[in-house]
């Protein structure tokens, strides 16, 4: 498949009154085209700030991307002005927001929003670009999309409404489309409807698809690739089976343990990582899970871990997978002692 | 229900009705009957906007309830006064869903805890001070954190803070209104252990309410499925994952995605068409009609009844 996007090595601080918060700390992933990558991680952990960065949506200050590369469909964005990313965004690469209801313009018709990335990238008409946000609407599967198009965001639901905003997003047939978290303001139901939309969309439109979720379960249901980030840095990577069958980082186990699976008895205790994520402010030198991972050698306090391969696109950052590390049997997935 | 245990709450055809101006009326709660056993888990699940918030507010008193009652140890919550309104404000607690709007900013920790501690008079002085140390390190936290403010802590200690205010006045039931979902995922464990291990500890009773199904299904000893105000669907916890019999119950289960690749390739899911509707004027006879893929003409004229049809297994519905 053909490369969409390559990120390398991506830094992104921010500065603050009391020091530098290192957010992501040195990033590499790609994107191929009409793929989806579920990027899973705990809050603070920087995967909103790499999005982010890919669309140049960092405010600086008090941002700074203190280095790395983003190539987008052969160009490298962090060298772009302002002028030329405004057409990327949007057009190219656009991007669904948590909650519908503060990023759609509360004092603009819905077909409007809809209209305005058509009107200004592809220099439509207006009244042509209101029959494509009428046809927009109906490939989200909002009924009665003539009246709908004149409405308020206020008159729609949630689940409305974010069907609305994956038809801003898709109207201009962006080649990525980045979805922070897009069902988790949603209720299971309307979820699963919105989950069954992008995966349909995605088929008709070839879309490629970056979903940042903690929801394992919407990982599962949507995902080809998995990347886990922790601490600003990707610590595993692999193909969806990989990942849920064969993990190979003990934050990895712990993510998925910490997931009540149906089949758990309720007399068991649910397997939790204690403590919480480390300070970024001065993020330890070492491996940033060591403090919380029950695995922890004298190696991964003192040295980061090494990408160490485990098969084909399956890789993770840990001390573990030396050849000379002990043994460990992962505590999940089907997979086969290290 | 065995009839053996206690029941420590009975809500008896409980009704709670808001006024939402020109003449309409919003039926948040519509004839509840449910029964919480001494000691039991009993979750409450179901869509924003199906009323299970309002009914755990007015089960503690928070609202007073349109009809109906709430018994609490066998008496009436809502007519109680003096003395026995405040036994039953120290018994029955609430943990919130927000840790960030429910705890006081101006207030320190260990003033948030021990506020209810001097409402009801339970401690003085040092052994005031020793007792919220010992709810600190009950929850997890430790007594260096009494004299910080709120946002000094992150999500899930800020959790932690809720669940010592809750614990402080010695309770009996604790509703946990979505305790959880504002949380990470690995935090969300270690809140959830923490709450059962209290109950072990403590005995205590608890109104689990939550969305998250799977979460819910691992806490709970029963589960009361709530739809537009109305209970749909009760049954042990068991049950009602194995065997799911009002057609809600079974699309809501159907559409949790499962944190496992092969089943979700394999599922077949239950789609529910459109929305919720508005539980302002709620349709007649069964609300989820509309919405339902086995609706009879019958469905749409008569409010189906809750009957047993099952040993212990509840369902409100006309095709049992």
């Amino acid at each position: 498949m053909e490369r969409l996007l390559e990120v390398k090595d991506l830094q992104v601080s921010f500065k603050t009154y009391a020091g530098e918060v290192k957010a992501v700390r040195g990033v590499s992933f790609h994107v191929d085209r009409g793929e989806t990558v579920a990027v899973v991680g705990e809050s603070g952990c920087g995967k909103s700030v790499t999005m982010q960065a890919i669309m140049r949506l960092i405010p600086m200050p008090p941002g700074v991307i203190k280095n790395g590369t983003i190539i987008f469909d052969g160009k490298d964005i962090t060298k772009l002005s302002e002028k030329e990313m405004e057409h990327i965004r949007g057009s190219e690469i656009s991007m669904v927001f948590q909650d519908p209801m503060t990023s759609l313009n509360p004092t603009m018709k819905v077909g409007a929003q809809i209209a305005e990335g058509l009107i200004k990238h592809q220099k439509m008409h207006p009244s042509k670009a209101r029959e494509k946000a009428i046809e927009m609407l109906k490939l989200v599967g909002i009924p009665n999309a003539e009246k709908r198009v004149d409405q308020y965001p206020h008159e729609f639901s949630g689940g409305m409404r974010q069907r609305a905003m994956i038809a801003i997003a898709l109207a201009c047939n962006p080649k990525l489309l980045i979805a922070d978290e897009p069902t988790t303001a949603l209720d299971v139901t309307i979820q699963a409807q919105i989950l069954d939309l992008m995966r349909d969309l995605q088929k008709k439109l070839n879309t490629a698809i970056i979903i940042i979720t903690h929801n394992l379960g919407v990982v599962a249901n949507l995902a080809q690739r998995v990347l886990v980030m922790y601490a600003g840095k990707i610590i595993e990577r692999g193909s969806l089976d990989e990942i849920f069958y064969n993990p190979r980082h003990p934050y990895t186990w712990g993510l998925l343990m910490s997931v009540p699976t149906p089949e758990l008895d309720k007399n068991k205790r649910l397997a939790s990582i204690d403590g919480t994520p480390p300070d970024l402010f001065a993020p330890p030198v070492g491996c940033a899970f060591a403090a919380r991972c029950e695995y922890a050698m004298r190696i991964c306090y003192e040295k980061y871990p090494e990408d160490f391969p485990v098969s084909d696109g399956h890789s993770a950052a840990c001390w573990l997978l030396h050849p000379m590390a002990p043994k460990v049997k992962p505590p999940v997935g089907k997979g086969v002692t290290l | 229900m065995t009839g053996q245990e206690n029941a420590l709450i009975e809500i008896n055809n409980l009704k709670k009705y808001f006024n939402v101006g020109r003449g309409a009326v919003l039926k948040a709660v519509d004839d509840v009957n449910l029964k919480i056993m001494e000691g039991e888990t009993l979750g409450l699940v179901g869509e924003s906007g199906c009323g299970k918030t309002t009914l755990g507010r007015t089960v503690i008193r928070l609202y007073e309830p349109t009809g109906g009652e709430v018994l609490f140890e066998g008496k009436n919550v809502h007519k109680l006064q003096g003395q026995e309104l405040r036994g039953f404000n120290r018994k029955a607690q609430m943990i919130f869903q927000d840790p960030y709007a429910s705890l006081n900013p101006r207030m320190t920790v260990a003033d948030i805890i021990g506020e209810g501690i001097d409402i009801h008079g339970l401690y003085k002085n040092r052994e005031r001070t020793e007792r919220i140390y010992e709810l600190l390190n009950l929850v997890g936290l430790n007594k260096e954190h009494a004299n910080r403010f709120p946002h000094e802590f992150s999500g899930g200690q800020r959790q932690r803070i809720g669940i010592a205010r809750a614990l402080a006045v010695e309770p009996k039931f604790i509703v946990c209104d979505e305790p959880i979902s504002a949380l990470d995922v690995s935090i969300q464990a270690q809140v959830v252990n923490l709450l059962m291990e209290l109950q072990q500890k403590f005995k205590l009773t608890y109104l689990f309410i939550a969305h998250d199904l799977s979460m819910v299904k691992y806490v709970s000893d029963r589960i009361a499925v709530m739809y537009l105000g109305v209970v749909v669907e009760l049954a042990t916890s068991e049950d009602l994952h194995k065997s799911p019999l009002h057609p809600y119950t079974q699309a809501l289960l159907s559409a949790i995605p499962i944190p496992d690749p092969e089943t979700e390739r394999k599922k077949k899911r239950i789609l529910l068409e459109g929305d919720v509707p508005s539980p302002i004027n709620p349709p007649e006879g069964c609300r989820f009609a509309k919405r339902c893929r086995h609706a009879k003409p019958v469905c749409t004229e008569k409010q189906p009844e809750f009957k047993e049809v099952e040993k212990n297994h509840f369902v409100a519905c006309h095709l049992y």
